[in-house]
């Protein structure tokens, strides 16, 4: 087994290479503005630092969100192409499910990550493998009695204190994690563990059907 | 001419994910998926659902026109795809795709010009390009005259739009008149049985002190629009066919006046006209009629082929690798505001022999992929 993890859907830019008993190399760079220049060259360095070409790579780990739109979409379609390409699967996972397996807290808890617009995504976790809730967006405050009580992993707790009093490392994603954790559901057979690596946006599109036609007839 | 380079494009710059497959000029595959339906009641294309289209639609039309093309992937010289300019989150799933597949086969990668591949289009359609080439590029998005010495390393910029795009205008007069989107092929349809000469509609920046090459559609549609909204108040009918004739032969004057006059000017004797818009029947018409008065060889593609595809980027592409052109890097960006004279984006740790054109600094980079994130 050797798996190629990456993922792109928080601010930062991950990839790991983990040969089903442990990681052999992994780097993440943390810079929400540049994910599509920054991905290609950290695929690059990981396979090199391993001593491995990408064609013997088994099989792809793809973080599929929630993210905010754009840099989400530069993993998922490098891990497609990626996958098309060498004729290996590619195993979808929820990015917040990294951030708990990497957590490695086993009381309940919740992840949350930074969705902008004073919003986070979250879920809620029975210990770092379990996630009890489908992943969500909410504003901080709206769900702060909700969880309240509970430790809040990610950077969606660094941000909102005042919601999320008690914050746990880690504070962003490594697909280290990601990968560790695909490898796990792997060698358990759990195939039902993995989602489709499309992406979750848990928003609509911005866009608004315009209003009726602005008349330019001076009144 | 299996020697020729075989060079896979990707094309995501707006709403069309186009995977173009080409052996030097001759074109093996055109693959398209659109999101132009889903753009429809939003009047105009919406960034983030292109976006989205473009990630769902990548991997499967590079597989359709490598099955298309009768090629394997490994067998190709290199992948070419659309830098910009363009939608920056849309731009970036194509150049994120054409990385990874170039990454994964082991191909040089091309960051290329999106105008300038409008251009090299025409290659495959009527041979290689005569040097220097005069190109009008109209479309939703661009209204560029453009000269083109060399089409791998000199474009320059005679002319361009300082409102909006032709393309833009017929969108807008079709919402008008209620005519639905896009507007250019229901426009031309109307046009057809309409008078051309019924309305006078002004001809914008065409007075002896304008630029003699820049283009304003503006006017003519604030124009269009007061002279259907008087009628409306008047409680009259509006001769849906006559203004739409009207208002179009208003663009095709314009457009085709000042590119047959770009060609005089700078002594060229051919004029090639791509984008969109290029589609219209009587841009064609006409531009044939004052190319043939000129003395000037008129070369347009067939529809197809003028609308963004990635067969044009394939063109490109196959065109850099030809003439050895340096290839990018895999830190390429997604410029949405790439500049024309920048016919593609050479990796750093090349000479870029051409003095023509330059990457930018970082600076600049990190400015325009500001937007790349939160589109
Ligand atoms: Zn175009």
């Amino acid at each position: 087994m050797l798996l190629l993890a990456v993922d792109t859907a928080t601010p930062a830019v991950t990839v790991a290479l983990h040969d089903g008993v442990s990681v052999l190399a992994a780097e993440s760079q943390v810079d929400a503005r540049r994910h599509g220049e920054l991905l290609l060259p950290a695929v690059d360095r990981v396979l090199a630092g391993a001593g491995r070409a990408l064609g013997d790579v088994t099989g792809l780990v793809v973080g599929v969100g929630p993210g905010p739109y754009t840099g989400l979409r530069v993993g998922l379609v490098t891990a497609a192409a990626f996958g098309s390409t060498l004729g290996v699967p590619v195993h979808g996972l929820c990015t917040l499910d990294g951030l708990a397996y990497a957590a490695g807290l086993d009381e309940p808890f919740v992840v949350a990550t930074d969705a902008r617009r004073k919003e986070v995504y979250w879920a809620r976790y029975a210990d770092s493998r379990t996630r009890l809730t489908e992943p969500a967006v909410d504003r901080p405050a709206d769900i702060a009695a909700e969880l309240a009580g509970l430790p809040v992993v990610g950077a969606g707790g660094v941000l909102y204190p005042e919601s999320f009093p008690d914050t746990r490392a880690p504070e962003h994603q490594s697909a280290a994690a990601l990968a560790s954790l695909a490898a796990e559901r792997l060698a358990a057979g759990d195939t039902d563990g993995f989602l489709p690596p499309l992406p979750l946006y848990l928003r609509r599109p911005d866009a608004q059907v315009p209003k009726n036609y602005k008349v330019v007839t001076p009144k | 001419m299996a020697d020729e380079p075989l060079v896979l494009g990707i094309e995501t710059s707006c709403d069309e994910t186009g995977v173009g497959i080409v052996r030097g000029t001759t074109l093996l595959a055109d693959s398209i998926a659109s999101s132009v339906d889903e753009h429809a009641r939003f009047g105009g294309v919406v960034p983030e659902v292109a976006s989205r289209a473009h990630l769902e639609a990548m991997v499967p039309t590079v597989e359709r026109a490598l099955k298309e093309a009768g090629v394997s992937a490994r067998d190709l010289d290199g992948i070419a795809v659309t830098a910009g300019p363009g939608l920056a989150g849309a731009l970036l799933v194509g150049v994120s795709a054409a990385k990874a597949y170039a990454y994964a086969l082991g191909k040089p990668l091309y960051g290329v010009n999106h105008l300038a591949s409008h251009i090299c289009v025409d290659q495959l359609e009527h041979g290689p390009l005569p040097e220097p080439t005069m190109a009008l590029l109209v479309s939703g998005g661009h209204s560029s005259l453009l000269l083109a010495p060399d089409i791998t390393a000199d474009v320059r910029p005679m002319g361009a739009t300082i409102d909006d795009a032709a393309g833009e205008a017929f969108d807008k007069i079709a919402r008008v008149l209620q005519l639905g989107f896009p507007g250019g092929p229901v426009i031309d349809r109307l046009a057809r049985e309409g008078d051309p000469a019924a309305i006078a509609f002004p001809r914008g920046l065409t007075g002896p002190r304008d630029a003699p090459y820049d283009f304003s559609f503006s006017g003519l549609k604030t124009s269009v629009a007061r002279w259907i909204e008087a009628k409306r108040a008047a409680g009259e009918d509006v001769p849906v066919r006559d203004v739409a004739a009207s208002f179009q032969e208003a663009v095709v004057d314009v457009l085709t006046r000042k590119a047959v006059r770009a060609c005089k000017d700078e002594g060229v004797d051919h004029l090639m006209i791509g984008g969109g818009v290029a589609a219209n029947s009587r841009l064609r018409a006409l531009a044939a009629d004052r190319c043939e008065r000129a003395g000037i060889r008129l070369r347009v593609p067939r529809p197809g082929l003028c609308t963004d595809n990635g067969a044009m980027v394939a063109a490109l592409g196959a065109e850099m690798v030809a003439r050895n052109r340096p290839a990018s890097d895999w830190d390429l960006s997604a410029d949405s505001s790439l500049p024309v004279t920048e016919t593609h984006v050479p990796g750093q740790g090349h000479a870029h022999g051409h003095g023509h054109g330059h990457t930018h600094d970082h600076d600049h980079v990190h400015e325009v992929s500001k937007d790349n994130l939160y589109s």
